[in-house]
């Protein structure tokens, strides 16, 4: 089956999301569809499943124009999506949720699992998807959730299955199983559209690359006349260096030390298990691992958001296990959080609120009769904004009006601009800009080389891989592996092993204790 | 630097669980202490427990319990607790407070009924009659829950049921009573989810604003007009009688309790029967989970999430409408204010209980209608303790059971939040 694009444009108010696209999807082939964050990518993909309208433009299928009107409608024609964030009931088995929404019935409406269960498996048998029929999704691991998805589009019969960033959650090993499954499908004459902003994976996988910039394609060719310097320039519209520039790491005294942390759920299960490492100023520790392996919980135990049932953390040289958010902060304790929206900056405040929300009680911002000098504020954070390239109109605007880099360039500014000794950053650079995410590399490392100790929480491997001068990786509560990465010369396809838990891993490179 | 630790030698940390235990276990070592001191039966008294009437068909002889029946209760109930503290957790910590309790409840019957007599299978019926509202009640929040709305209303919902009973029932007969209360139930659950779902109001302000609103109305029509002497033929309506299935009836102690009840009673246990079924092996039912669980994903998949979640929480409704119809149609034949008196609430608390589920939101139901009873029958024993703290049992009840003391129940995750489409 074909699918066709022609002309799509969709608005939302004054933000053109789709302008004029024109696209080609075929049978028995992948596409390769490169962006940034907000080029449009997933505008595109959701006119494609019917869940938005185009606003001009056309959609055909083999040759003759369709319309739809809703998300079912996509599917119908043969359209199916595999979304980034999976859309799967925790608490329902593989079968059930492979045929919700078009059930086998018996007799009174009954539910007719075991037939269910055969046609799940027969699907599995063809494509080779080796999902167990019977197991709650909540028990499977991510990249077996991620097969469940492309089950339930199989299932429907879809003949054009769309992957928006599939690899996201995957370890690099995970990949290369998930390739060779795209591949049986491509021969399977399904036609493949895999979107994503990683650029050896859209190179690796891809019979044909497009690349969609600020809602327009801004490029397309053939991946064996392409490489990932003029991709890079496609999707930015300008040269970039993904390689951040950094001196070889000069140690100093340690800044922090955890020694036999451990973190208990409700259900008693180890969130953290006997986590000990240390981090000393100076340098970039870098902790790697498929996401929901403990990082988070790392995180917040180090910045006393989540208090430890055993173990001890130390700040340069004190203990802190027992101390406020406030206490380690006050020591000199940055913390970008994972997600800015949730953790990081309050979405209606000013960027001038948001930018002292560590600080509004100094000293210096005090005022007569308890209140804040908020001249002082708008100053400070007007200066805040030019030093981090925060780029504004007006420090009175609404944080959530920024866009995303912005966003996180103001999160950082408010950690960063004062008096810091230890970083912690999570997903520093999730959903920002590429001309961002060198801007806040840059920082990390300058932050670095001031003399802070840097800890860096990723699931992007690249982006652990670069900025890290050392790398502990995480699974399931635990530090499985740990990697010198001086000049990068930590083995990436280790690293990644590391991370689907293989054991004997541990201090490769030559880092002995 | 640093050498990695994987493995040290295992230490014990005290999570949530071994707390629980802890607990657990103190509670049960307090409990046993109780049996022994306070309900001390002495040795030589025995309790008699009647399991039939003169009147029956099967005639079974009295249960006879000597005293020393406490002690052996206290004592198990003493191992269970000691148990918890030694190697609790898990599973045991909610049988052993589930086994403890019971225990506890039958020394405590031994012992109020010690040197009397008492009848067994009549409090064993009432217990069933009591249950009723609170179960449908409860059947109601599992099916409005199931699709993510929390239903507050179910108190509303049973009094406008009860009114509705009342005033058709005695102007169109008992049959067309029910029909009413079904109805106006329903009426009800459609206005919630108006309010939820489409104009995404919190869930429990508009829960809490039918519960005012049905107040307001009932007490008022009641106080001026249904109590002017003219008017009093409106609220007087017949009540449905028991009705006795052949030969099941006639089954000694479970007989009267299950198959020599009303109407009501019967409708509750085949709508308990029905709505699981429905729930967990039909399409429809899977579908509704999945609205509960997870809309985006149902919505993706073609499930509409608002259809669903109106069709619901007017079943639900429906459901309280009939339940609310016990109140007059089942029991005393006419409506006064607020005669529900927080019913609907305990009714929720039975689905929390109940984990969502309606079989265990009857059995809730059933534990609460025992405690209601039980209050009931033991101030005709005359025991020493207050009837007023034995009518406050429920309630302490259904404190400890939504504290969540007795393990953890998890609601469907996405449990009151209203859903924005893209």
């Amino acid at each position: 089956m074909d699918v066709e694009l022609r002309g799509l444009t969709k608005r939302f108010g004054p933000v053109v999301a789709n302008d004029n696209v024109n696209l080609m999807i075929r049978g028995g082939e992948v596409l390769g569809l490169l962006g940034e964050n907000g080029a449009g990518k997933s505008t595109m993909m959701n006119m494609l499943s019917g869940l938005y309208t185009p606003d001009a433009g056309e959609i055909l299928i083999d040759g003759k124009p369709v319309r739809f009107e809703g998300p079912g409608d996509g599917i119908a024609a043969g359209i199916g999506m595999v979304h980034q964030h999976f859309m799967l009931v925790p608490v329902f088995t593989v079968a059930e949720n492979v045929v919700l929404g078009v059930e086998p019935t018996g007799r009174l409406g009954y539910l007719d699992l075991k037939k269910a269960r055969a046609q799940v498996e027969a699907i599995n048998e063809k494509y080779g998807l080796h999902v167990p029929a019977d197991a709650l999704i909540e028990n499977l691991p991510v990249g077996i959730q991620q097969r469940v998805e492309i089950l339930k589009v199989l299932f429907r019969e879809a003949d054009v299955l769309i992957l928006d960033e599939p690899t996201a959650v995957l370890t690099p090993q995970e990949v290369e199983e998930f390739f060779g499954i795209v591949k049986g499908l491509k021969e399977a004459g399904k036609a493949i559209v895999f979107i994503t902003h990683k650029l050896h994976e859209i190179l690796a996988i891809s019979d044909r690359i497009s690349v969609l910039r600020q809602g327009r394609i801004t490029g397309e060719g053939d991946p064996a006349t392409l490489d990932e310097e003029k991709l890079a320039e496609m999707m930015v519209g300008r040269h970039v260096s993904f390689t951040v520039k950094k001196t070889p790491a000069q140690p100093g005294s340690e800044m922090l030390r955890l020694d036999r942390v451990t973190l208990l759920d409700d259900g008693d299960d180890r969130l953290l298990d006997n986590v000990t490492f240390t981090v000393h100023s100076g340098e970039i520790v870098g902790i790697a691992g498929v996401q929901g392996n403990g990082q988070t919980e790392l995180v917040e135990v180090i910045t006393g958001l989540a208090r430890q049932n055993a173990g001890k953390i130390s700040f340069a040289g004190d203990d802190i296990s027992t101390l406020s958010v406030r206490e380690r902060h006050r020591r000199g304790m940055a913390h970008i959080p994972e997600d800015r929206h949730r953790m990081g900056m309050v979405d209606k405040f000013t960027i001038a609120e948001n930018m002292v929300l560590n600080s509004y009680y100094d000293e210096a911002y005090a005022a007569p009769f308890g209140s804040v000098n908020w001249n002082r504020v708008h100053e400070t954070a007007a200066a805040f904004c030019v030093d981090f390239d925060v780029r504004t109109p007006s420090v009175f605007l609404a944080g959530g009006a920024l866009s995303g880099g912005n966003q996180q360039k103001m999160v950082v500014a408010r950690e960063l601009e004062r008096q810091t000794r230890l970083v912690v950053a999570s997903q520093p650079t999730r959903g920002v800009d590429v001309g961002s995410i060198e801007y806040i590399h840059e920082r990390l490392v300058r932050s670095r080389d001031e003399g802070d100790g840097v800890l860096i929480v990723s699931s992007e491997l690249d982006e652990i891989m670069g900025l890290s001068d050392r790398i502990l990786v995480m699974f399931e509560g635990r530090i499985v592996a740990e990697f010198d990465n001086t000049g990068g010369k930590a083995d990436r396809n280790q690293v990644g092993l590391a991370m689907a838990g293989a054991t004997g891993t541990e201090t490769v490179g030559g880092t002995a204790a | 630097m640093t050498a990695v630790t994987t493995n040290p030698a295992a230490e014990t940390l005290e999570g949530s669980s071994a707390r629980r235990a802890r607990i657990t276990g103190g509670i049960l070592i307090a409990l046993a202490l109780l049996v022994v001191f306070v309900l001390d039966v002495g040795a030589g008294s025995v309790a008699t427990f009647k399991l039939t009437t003169a009147r029956d068909a099967v005639q079974v002889g009295d249960l006879v319990v000597p005293g020393q029946f406490n002690y052996i209760a206290a004592a198990i109930i003493a191992f269970l607790g000691a148990r918890q503290f030694l190697r609790g957790g898990g599973k045991w910590t909610s049988l052993s407070i589930g086994l403890g309790l019971a225990l506890a409840v039958m020394a405590f019957l031994v012992w109020a009924t010690a040197d009397k007599s008492f009848n067994l299978t009549g409090m064993l019926q009432a217990t069933m009659v009591r249950a009723i509202p609170i179960a449908l009640g409860g059947l109601a929040g599992v099916l409005s829950e199931r699709v993510a709305v929390v239903n507050i209303a179910i108190e509303g919902m049973l009094l406008a049921g009860a009114f509705t009973g009342a005033l058709l029932g005695s102007v169109l007969g008992s049959w067309l009573g029910i029909v009413g209360a079904v109805a106006i139930g329903g009426l009800f659950g459609l206005m919630l989810a108006a309010l939820v779902v489409t104009y995404r109001m919190d869930q429990i302000i508009a829960g809490v604003v039918i519960n005012l609103l049905v107040l307001g109305l009932t007490s008022y029509v009641t106080s001026q007009v249904l109590a002017k002497p003219e008017f009093r033929h409106l609220n007087n309506a017949e009540v449905f009688r028991s009705w006795k299935i052949p030969l099941l009836g006639d089954i000694p102690v479970i007989g009267p309790m299950l198959f020599n009840q009303n109407i009501f009673v019967y409708g509750a246990l085949i709508l308990v029967a029905v709505a699981t079924y429905y729930l967990f092996h039909t399409k429809g039912g899977l579908r509704a989970r999945a609205v509960g669980e997870h809309p985006r994903a149902a919505d993706t998949l073609g499930v509409d999430v608002y259809r669903t979640r109106y069709l619901h929480v007017t079943l639900a409704g429906m459901v309280a409408g009939f339940g609310g119809a016990w109140f007059t149609l089942g029991s005393v034949g006419r409506f006064d204010e607020n005669m529900t008196n927080g019913r609907g609430f305990i009714g929720l608390a039975a689905m929390i209980f109940g984990r969502w589920h309606p079989v265990g939101a009857l059995m809730a139901a059933l534990i609460f209608g025992f405690a209601d009873s039980l209050q009931q029958k033991l101030a005709l024993l005359n025991t020493p303790i207050p009837s007023e703290f034995l009518a406050m049992a429920p309630y302490l009840a259904t404190i400890v059971v939504v504290a969540g003391l007795i393990g953890k129940a998890r609601p469907p995750a996405a449990d009151g939040q209203p859903y924005v489409k893209e």
